[in-house]
């Protein structure tokens, strides 16, 4: 049985904050962190935005997009480090909201920046092996970066979502391999508000060496090459990881450029390979293979080789806003606001 | 007194080894060193490891004990010593190697140097750093490692008309050394606005004026130099070394422009070699920051107080120009391993003087000076190399 997306949807809050203006505050160069990064500005949630209303947002810019009945639905997964509730699922609530309650199974997931992707593969499984006819798969966050801390400048906020099934596929999902070690390059104990790091481990031993293993793994497993994909989307912590890996794997810029996000909306964790994948699905055309790795701290990656089908030709994708979209309208915030938004500021009484 | 001479050089890749423990990184230098010298490692008489400090970096002391386990030399109960003197670690080690074999106590003695400093935090790794100078009167007062030597280039500046750029042009042609240097951790050329568009780290010194933390080993073989032809046609000879301290902290020295201990380590080098700065072709000196290069090139002797800078901007200091200085990149390029960096100086300038630094080799060289200094300048370290 062939396994696919049936649709997706995209979500990302319209505020932003550019490095500079963080920079400010904390005495440093905003300028050169910007470069760096290659972070422009990232996204922030508003005060009434969290992991579940964004999921719930991507979610139903899906069900827009499709005339799937939601009752079908067997399954939602919701990937995320920033689940509003350490006890209490995010995915009740995204059931509830497009109506699939309450003949299914939900869950979260954790596994830092991938929890997302290993809700694809969850739900690839579930709807593989017959036991639901719909699974929906959600990668969204608001990630948190201590102030002050190098994350400050990238964490952002953002979801996507995916429904998972095997008939009017408008992509197949080909293949997908997975590569895992206990690698404890970033991490965030239970009541710590914000994750801590490893500093530059995080970077050669984390990141490159999961993304290039699962990378080559998934190309060895298809008898595939870089040449063979029309588009590529890696994880994307900063600008700078993705541009560099792809380099690496002999992924070109114009394989990659569609699906990097990090300049204009920093680092969504979960988030971020489903939005990439969504906006390289925003304009993908029949035939077009899309080359996919999410990697999560802790440390894994998982790899996905995805063809776009003749489905979607007919596919109303302009029924929900495509993630270029998302990215009009924006709103800028000074710092001071940010932190507000961001709950940074307490007050002696609390 | 006998005479020495190095029979065997070896050293790891320096840079973020994360795949390598100490241990892994100091027997690596150590057996290359050993291969190099053409001896099975039953003939070493002595072991001497320079480290600054494995304690805080990995938690471990007794470095003495465990490089000699891990080289399987413990079996035989050879002496083992851990020398310390914070950035001259390495140097000391060699110094404390010369004086075994020209004491004629030991005959065959392996000199090593080994530091593992990425698996600590930036702000940890910092302050192990700034423990090279006083705690009490300095560290503690927020005047850490960058801070004081981003004093002395200030005060340089301000007495000699040094200028930002001649800083940077040390970074630049640091790097360019480092570019012919495959065992350098960084291998790309810069230029003077990479340095100056860095970071500002403490003003005036930016990221490109200092040297980057390193994980990384070195290590040499010594014996007497009369049995030196025995395991290798190109021994070189340790002909000078001087050792000179000065007080911890910065603010008891008359100047802080000048390194009186570089001045005096380097005056006891080369009056036991019977020879000045004039004689000397090439040398690798302490770069941990831009300013100290300018400071050691001068206190060396090489040029006047105040014109270091301009003698870089110049060129003069450039690979086969009037003196080559740092063509391992130095501690800049080549980067810095804290008590590694005195043994790879050794193990560059023996490299060049038997004529095998290839893209990078000074013409005709037949005389290498390397210069290690701890904490701001409170140990120095110099020796003398010749070709025999």
């Amino acid at each position: 049985m062939k396994v696919g997306i049936v649709s997706y949807g995209a979500y990302v809050p319209r505020y932003r904050i550019t490095p500079e203006e963080i920079g400010k505050v904390w005495g440093v160069d905003g300028k050169s962190m910007s470069k760096g990064l290659m972070i422009n500005c990232k996204s922030v949630p508003s005060p009434d935005e969290d992991t579940i209303t964004i999921a719930v947002e991507a979610a139903r810019n899906m069900m827009k997009r499709c005339e799937a009945n939601p009752k079908d639905i067997g399954a939602i997964y919701v990937g995320s480090e920033s689940h509003p509730y350490a006890v209490k699922p995010s995915g009740t609530i995204v059931a509830e909201a497009i109506e699939a309650s309450p003949h299914l199974t939900v869950a979260d997931f954790e596994f830092a920046c991938k929890a997302g992707t290993a809700a694809i593969q969850t739900c690839m499984g579930m709807v593989g092996s017959g036991m639901v006819k719909y699974g929906v798969a959600i990668g969204a966050d608001t990630s948190q970066g201590a102030p002050g801390d190098a994350l400050e400048y990238s964490a952002s906020a953002g979801g996507a979502a995916f429904l998972i099934g095997s008939e009017k596929l408008i992509a197949t999902l080909n293949s997908t391999y997975s590569y895992t070690t206990d690698t404890p390059d970033f991490w965030r104990r239970e009541g710590e508000m914000y994750p801590r790091h490893g500093g530059r481990f995080t970077g050669e031993p984390a990141y490159f060496k999961h993304i290039i293993s699962g990378a080559k793994g998934l190309m060895e497993k298809t008898r595939t090459t870089p040449k063979d994909y029309t588009y590529a989307v890696f994880h994307q912590p900063n600008g700078k990881f993705p541009t560099r890996v792809a380099k690496m794997l002999g992924f070109s810029d114009v394989q990659v450029k569609t699906g990097l996000l990090a300049p204009i909306i920093g680092n969504t964790y979960s988030g971020a390979v489903p939005l990439g994948l969504s906006a390289i699905l925003d304009e993908a055309k029949p035939g077009d293979r899309i080359f996919a790795v999410a990697y999560g701290s802790g440390a894994g990656s998982d790899a996905f080789d995805i063809t776009v089908t003749p489905e979607m030709e007919s596919y109303p994708r302009h029924k929900a806003p495509t993630v270029k979209e998302l990215n009009n309208n924006l709103k800028f915030l000074d710092y001071a606001t940010y932190a507000k938004f961001r709950g940074k500021i307490h007050l002696g009484s609390e | 007194m006998r005479r020495v001479a190095v029979i065997g050089i070896g050293d790891t890749e320096f840079g973020e080894l994360w795949d390598e423990s100490f241990r892994d990184i100091g027997i690596q230098a150590g057996l290359a060193a050993v291969a190099d010298a053409n001896i099975s490692a039953d003939k070493i008489d002595a072991l001497y490891v320079g480290n600054m400090s494995a304690g805080r970096f990995i938690d471990q002391e007794h470095i003495g004990a465990l490089i000699a386990d891990y080289s399987g030399l413990a079996r035989d109960h050879i002496p083992a010593t851990r020398v310390e003197a914070a950035g001259a670690s390495g140097g000391l080690a060699l110094r404390q190697g010369f004086l075994a074999v020209a004491s004629g106590l030991h005959d065959i003695v392996a000199v090593g140097g080994a530091e593992k400093m990425m698996d600590v935090s930036d702000i940890e790794s910092a302050m192990i750093q700034s423990s090279a100078t006083d705690q009490e009167w300095e560290t503690i007062l927020g005047a850490t490692f960058p801070a004081l030597h981003a004093l002395i280039a200030r005060r340089h500046m301000h007495e000699y008309g040094t200028t930002r750029e001649q800083l940077a042009d040390v970074a630049v042609k640091n790097h360019k050394n480092g570019s012919l240097n495959p065992k350098a951790q960084f291998q790309r050329e810069i230029t003077r606005e990479t340095v100056l568009g860095s970071p500002l780290v403490s003003s005036p010194l930016r990221v490109f004026d200092c040297a980057p933390s390193s994980d990384g080993a070195a290590a040499v073989v010594l014996c007497p130099l009369e049995e030196a032809k025995k395991y290798t046609e190109t021994p070189v000879e340790i002909i000078g070394t001087g050792q000179a301290s000065d007080t911890l902290s910065l603010h008891h020295r008359k100047d802080i422009c000048t390194m009186e201990a570089t001045k005096v380590a380097a005056k006891r080098a080369f009056d036991m070699a019977h020879l000045t700065a004039k004689d000397v072709d090439l040398a690798e000196v302490h770069d941990n920051y831009t300013i100290s290069e300018i400071l050691a090139i001068e206190d060396l002797g090489f040029f006047k107080k105040g014109e270091g800078g301009k003698a870089t901007e110049g060129g003069l200091t450039a690979l086969n120009a009037e003196i080559s200085v740092n063509t391992s990149g130095g501690l800049k390029a080549r980067g810095d391993p804290i008590g590694a960096t005195g043994l790879a100086q050794a193990v560059e300038i023996v490299t060049q003087l038997r004529g095998k630094a290839d893209k990078r080799q000074v013409k005709d060289a037949e005389v290498g000076l390397a210069h290690n200094v701890g904490g701001t300048g409170a140990t120095v370290v110099v020796h003398l190399f010749r070709r025999v």
